[in-house]
């Protein structure tokens, strides 16, 4: 004989509860998905305003004049992928070793010391760098090189960021190079191969897609870095074509930066609008990095 | 029986050995010279900060600290992005912490294995590499003009325009992820069975939610969110774009609340930024540097803490 079924549907009020946290947190999690959809819409229904306000002529020429209306794309983009090649100069050496020192050869101790503080330099605001670009960088190491670059640089920007972007580089790398299983390097120290042939044959070729990945990641921020290029690559908001790094020039963020300095009664004209033009380029190149580089850190976390 | 014969000895040792241990030695030193390189320019950074800062806070102690903007290097002081930094920050914890937590959550104890939760999680790191001022351009469409005063094209004016609480809006959306995907984290890595052991005794979702997963989860949520704070503190490109003011600011008498929604803000990195373009050699000499100073105080100070935080946390772990 079996026993009258149970309620096990529990008390309204607590289910009534737990439907109306549940919902709560959907709306919330919603939210993120709402503020995607609003940068689309304000990025591209702006950006397509400023090209029919304009003609498609304006945006090839011979620089970035906002306010005689030459928008020179190739100005801004070409900029952008000099300051960020030279930072990836300076990050991918500088970050890429000290991640090797800190997953290979440091010691625990010394690593407890070191990472924290790799991460305060991950903490000093872009602004600072900037400060620190031009009155520091561009005296004693730009100009100290070539006497003949100018006070405001590329050169000088790009190393800025560089070292903006070395924490970040060391600590997607040593994640990657850490993730390397134990028994591939005692496998190779079994063969009798030293640490540096271990490290450079073994450790850095089975980690290698989370290292590209670090490098993806650290150019996608090195190329939405804003500040730093404004103070030391020069900041007037408009600059002729130039691809040479000892003299200054006009990225894609400095040209954002320096058009919404100027708008202080903005009068809504196709000056104005090509900040969302230019935003929106920008939107696209560090979109198109970002999925990239999670593709290849997830098929780097897939091997193992 | 005879003895077993032994072979005779290998020399297991490599006639190169000298050369190879230096180029082993050479190659280690590399490594940690790129380490050193990388904390040396902190070092320099902050010495060279300091070498320019401290003579002026000697000479103006307090002053410095409490005085407005003002057009005379002599009279020029960080007050008021010292109250407008406060009050961005104030912000940007009141929205962004709730509303991330809240995310985090769901993704974490509630969303089922669908195409949806999917694609919220892209959604949330896509975000969280978009350029910081591109949020600047999202704030100043929606704070500023949207929801501000009706000449910039509002229609309810709820933020005054150019005000301390755009600011804080859009640094809070520029945080948003930021604060989610650390707060997943710190909640991915409570156990499973201090859950099961929840439900074992008849707890709902939420109960199990509130009194045993948060509370395990907290010192990592709190890392979390106070170097989204540090980060936004630190934001300057996106201020500029909203608005902030870089060069004299008259703010009147408004209390700390009152002068949320007043139109004309500003903050400690947009005045960093404003007095390093100053041609005056006071400016960049020592106001700069010890704006800077000011600034990393509280970005640094509050990075420190999260770090200390964390490692205390995985130590007990």
């Amino acid at each position: 004989m079996s026993a009258a079924p149970i309620d096990l549907t529990g008390d309204p009020r607590r289910r009534r509860r737990e439907s109306a946290v549940r919902s709560a947190f959907l709306a919330a999690a919603l939210g993120s998905v709402l503020i995607t959809a609003l940068i689309l819409y304000t990025l591209l229904g702006d950006a397509y305003r400023f090209l029919t306000l304009i003609d498609v002529s304006q945006l090839w020429g011979s620089g970035w004049f906002p306010s005689r209306n030459e928008f020179d794309v190739k100005t801004i983009v070409v900029a952008s992928i000099v300051v960020s090649l030279i930072s990836m100069l300076v990050a991918g050496p500088l970050g890429l070793g000290a991640a090797v020192y800190l997953s290979e050869y440091a010691d625990p101790r010394t690593r407890r010391v070191v990472k924290p503080v790799l991460e305060i330099l991950a903490g000093v605001p872009s602004v600072v760098l900037g400060f620190f670009a031009l009155t520091f960088i561009t005296p004693n190491i730009v100009q100290a090189i070539w006497d003949d670059a100018n006070q405001f640089n590329m050169m000088a920007a790009g190393i800025g960021v560089g070292i903006l972007t070395t924490p970040l580089m060391a600590s997607i790398a040593e994640d990657a190079l850490r993730a390397v299983p134990r028994e591939l390097r005692e496998a190779s120290y079994g063969l009798g191969a030293r640490k540096r042939t271990t490290t450079l044959r073994v450790v850095v070729p089975a980690a290698i897609s989370g290292i590209v990945a670090a490098f993806i990641l650290s150019l996608s921020r090195a190329i939405g870095e804003t500040m730093v290029v404004t103070i030391a690559a020069g900041g007037s908001g408009s600059a002729a074509f130039n691809a040479n790094p000892l003299e200054g020039s006009i990225t894609m963020t400095s040209a954002i930066a320096n058009l919404a300095i100027g708008s202080d009664n903005p009068s809504f004209g196709s000056s104005f609008v090509s900040l969302y033009f230019v935003g929106t380029l920008l939107f696209l190149f560090t979109l198109a990095l970002n999925v990239l580089g999670d593709r290849v850190v997830r098929r780097y976390r897939r091997s193992y | 029986m005879a003895a077993v014969e032994t072979a005779a000895r290998i020399d297991l040792r490599n006639p190169d050995a000298g050369r190879e241990r230096l180029r082993e030695r050479l190659f280690e030193g590399a490594m940690l010279l790129a380490l050193l390189i990388s904390l040396g320019v902190l070092l320099t950074l902050l010495f060279d900060i300091l070498a320019s800062a401290l003579p002026l806070l000697a000479e103006r102690g307090t002053g410095f600290v409490t005085a407005g903007l003002s057009s005379f290097p002599e009279n020029a002081g960080v007050g008021q992005g010292i109250i407008g930094s406060l009050q961005i920050a104030f912000v940007t914890a009141v929205v962004a912490i709730p509303l991330g937590v809240a995310t985090a959550i769901y993704l974490e104890e509630y969303a089922p294995d669908t195409w949806l939760t999917r694609f919220i999680d892209i959604n949330i790191r896509n975000l969280a590499g978009v350029p910081s001022i591109v949020y600047g351009l999202l704030g100043f469409a929606i704070f500023v003009r949207f929801l501000g005063p009706r000449d910039l094209g509002g229609i309810v004016n709820l933020t005054g325009g150019r005000s301390a609480l755009a600011g804080g809006l859009t640094l809070a959306i520029l945080a948003l992820p930021i604060v989610i995907i650390t707060s997943a984290e710190a909640i991915r890595g409570v156990p499973r069975s201090l859950r099961d052991g929840g439900y074992g005794l008849g707890a709902t979702r939420w109960d199990v939610t509130r009194q045993l997963v948060l509370p395990q989860a907290l010192p990592g949520i709190l890392t979390g969110t106070i170097l989204s704070l540090a980060r936004a503190i630190g934001e300057t490109a996106p201020l500029l774009v909203v608005g902030a003011v870089t060069g004299f600011l008259s703010t009147g008498g408004a209390s700390f609340f009152e002068s949320l929604t007043q139109s004309g803000f500003t903050a400690l990195p947009i005045i960093v930024f404003g007095w390093s373009r100053q041609p005056q050699p006071a400016y960049q000499d020592a106001l700069a540097p010890a704006a800077i100073l000011m600034l990393l105080l509280f970005t640094l100070s509050a990075n420190a803490l999260a770090i200390w935080l964390r490692n205390r946390y995985e130590r007990r772990v």
